[in-house]
């Protein structure tokens, strides 16, 4: 619990409980709030109301009955919950990936992380009342979530990847809607771009709020957009490249501050580059699989399981036991949405993982809420709490 | 147990460069190593670990700046030691990461906490002792992070039940806590315990 002393006014502080049901905490979470005046001078962050036990459960599941509990985890980008479990699975088995699975996987990240952004930043600019702003971005996110909602089937829950590949490849005539709701989404952003970027009393609100120095976020442990805002180039695909990212061309858009500001910045010019990403790799889209059909790890198609004594012994192994990986430890970390997404697997041999870790990036921001709330107006907490990107899913699993 | 096995079977012969420079700065003290699939990892034991996750912090060669994850293992019945406390760290100036592992003693499950190193692990020690009872030495606010207090035991424990249930929390007023939060907000030294 941090606070600061109170200032010379005489008045008691006055303690108030903002949350867990509130509109400005996307989820619920309860800051208790200690208030002098409007000065915030002290906060205690309670959160744990959207446990679900997804750990336990894991260790009770076998290895492919994980992937559609990872879609829960991060709600609002499932589809890289997805990608970093499997390549963590496929890590602990030795497993292949196809090349075009890898770039239909790159193609539906990046696509993942535009959605992402766009209601983080969609959600700031509503707390301040530019509910337009909301309205064209969650209108682009409905773009790009038709276009998920074409290849894997669902909207939000995709439950897309599998160990060695995808669930299914890219629909025929998938190239040309990408293309079409990429250029939307664009102009979206250029909407966005013109509403806000010069607008005042937006960049008043935000600039020199929730600043966290850039030695002080490492030291807290931020990954992802927080830490790039404060200036430290850290980016997963580009520090330790997977996938084909080694192949692609893409920036690392870097704030200077660390304030509220320079991360809505941030965010903003990542979605250009994720559909730069995006346009790359449909380019470069090889033929190919979708998916490696090794045994043990790959549940065989109806066909193969009606019309092969294989594919039903192999069918019904993996779905009765699990699929069996060598005994060992494995942590893989990708970049997702919020940050560094690793998933740390201890694996005895048997159908079920041992132990199955998410490290949950926005668990470091929350924590730091305090020390970025505390000496700002009580005004201040909603943008800040804004910038963080909490996704109560992912925080408490 | 299985797990030792593949570990040492994929032990390459050639020690790898920062298990070598532990192993040079504290001689004995790395008690096993492996870089199973890649992920280079050491185990030291718990009496003077602070020790090496300093040097690991400000060595040049190591400059281990970013706490990745902390978190825990129960490996009840198939270890001598049942925890092991599992820490991974990451150099951000020169690229590395590395796990260190200590393994903790059902009997006093108690390690020192390394918030004097990394802020980050605050949080993270708190959601471990949450879940697996492991206490850490010195932690400034050893609370519960993701259950409530007056929950019995510590879910991610082997011999925890999947399906027990917890009685439910009872209603209780709410000016209870109110004064209560008055009470350690206003006052940080209070070390009251929340009433439950």
């Amino acid at each position: 619990m941090k606070r600061l002393k109170p200032l010379e006014f005489g008045a008691e502080p006055m303690l108030i409980e903002i949350g867990p049901s509130h509109p400005a905490t996307h989820g619920i979470n309860r800051l208790s709030t200690l208030i002098d005046g409007e000065v915030v001078v002290g906060m205690d962050v309670e959160m744990g109301f959207l446990h679900r036990g997804f750990e336990k459960e894991s260790e009770n599941s076998t290895y492919v009955q994980v992937v559609p509990y990872t879609d829960r985890l991060n709600y609002v980008s499932p589809l890289l919950n997805n990608l970093a479990y499997s390549m963590t699975v496929e890590k602990l088995f030795g497993l292949e990936v196809p090349r075009r699975a890898q770039y239909a996987r790159v193609i539906m990240g990046e696509v993942t992380r535009v959605c992402d952004h766009l209601t983080c930043n969609g959600a700031m600019a509503m707390e301040f009342g530019a509910m337009t702003v909301f309205l064209w971005f969650i209108k682009a996110r409905e773009y790009l979530w038709e276009l998920l909602d074409e290849v894997t089937g669902a909207r939000l829950t995709v439950n897309w990847t599998r160990f060695g590949g995808n669930a299914n490849d890219l629909p025929d005539g998938f190239l040309t809607m990408l293309e079409e709701r990429l250029k939307k989404v664009e102009d979206v952003l250029t909407e966005g771009e013109k509403m806000l970027f010069k607008n005042k009393i937006f960049i008043d609100r935000l600039k020199g709020i929730g600043i966290i120095p850039r030695e002080r976020a490492i030291e807290l442990g931020f990954t992802g957009p927080m830490l790039r805002a404060t200036g430290e180039p850290y980016d997963v695909r580009r520090a330790e490249p997977y996938l084909v990212y080694d192949e692609l061309d893409f920036e690392i858009p870097v704030g200077e501050t660390g304030d509220c500001w320079d991360r809505f910045l941030v965010r903003n010019e990542e979605m250009r580059q994720s559909i730069h990403i995006v346009r790359q790799a449909a380019d470069k889209l090889p033929p190919g699989d979708y998916i490696n059909r090794q045994r043990n790890a790959w549940i065989p198609d109806k066909s193969e399981v009606y019309g092969s004594i294989e594919g039903l012994i192999d069918h019904f192994k993996i779905i009765m036991e699990g699929s069996t990986p060598p005994p060992g430890e494995v942590y893989h970390a990708i970049e997702g949405g919020n940050g560094e997404l690793g998933f740390y697997l201890v694996s005895d041999g048997t159908g079920k993982p041992y132990k199955c870790r998410l490290r949950p990036p926005c668990l470091n921001y929350v924590a730091a809420l305090p020390e970025m709330t505390i000496g700002h107006y009580v005004g201040d907490i909603v943008p800040i709490f804004g910038s963080i990107n909490m996704i109560a899913g992912e925080l408490e699993r | 147990m299985e797990t030792k096995q593949a570990e040492n079977t994929t032990q390459p012969q050639e020690i790898p460069k920062l298990t070598a420079l532990v192993l040079e700065k504290f001689p004995g003290r790395v008690t096993a190593r492996h870089t199973c699939l890649g992920d280079e990892t050491i185990t030291i034991p718990r009496e003077g670990m602070l020790e090496v996750f300093a040097f690991l912090r400000d060595d040049k060669h190591c400059r281990f700046n970013l706490m990745v994850d902390l978190t825990a293992v129960d490996y009840l019945g198939l270890r001598e030691t049942r925890f092991e406390l599992v820490v991974h760290l990451k150099s951000l100036a020169l690229g590395h990461r590395l796990r260190v592992k200590i393994p903790v003693p059902a009997e006093d499950p108690s390690v020192d906490s390394l918030i004097n190193l990394w802020g980050a692990v605050d949080w993270y020690e708190r959601e471990c002792f949450d879940m697996y009872g492991l206490i850490f030495k010195n932690h400034p606010n050893l609370k519960r992070l993701i259950l409530y207090d007056s929950f019995v035991g510590h879910p991610l424990r082997k011999d925890y039940p999947i399906h027990l249930q917890q009685p439910r929390v009872t209603l209780r007023p709410v000016r209870e806590r109110y004064d209560y939060m008055c009470r350690v907000m206003k006052d940080p030294s209070e070390t009251e315990q929340p009433p439950l």
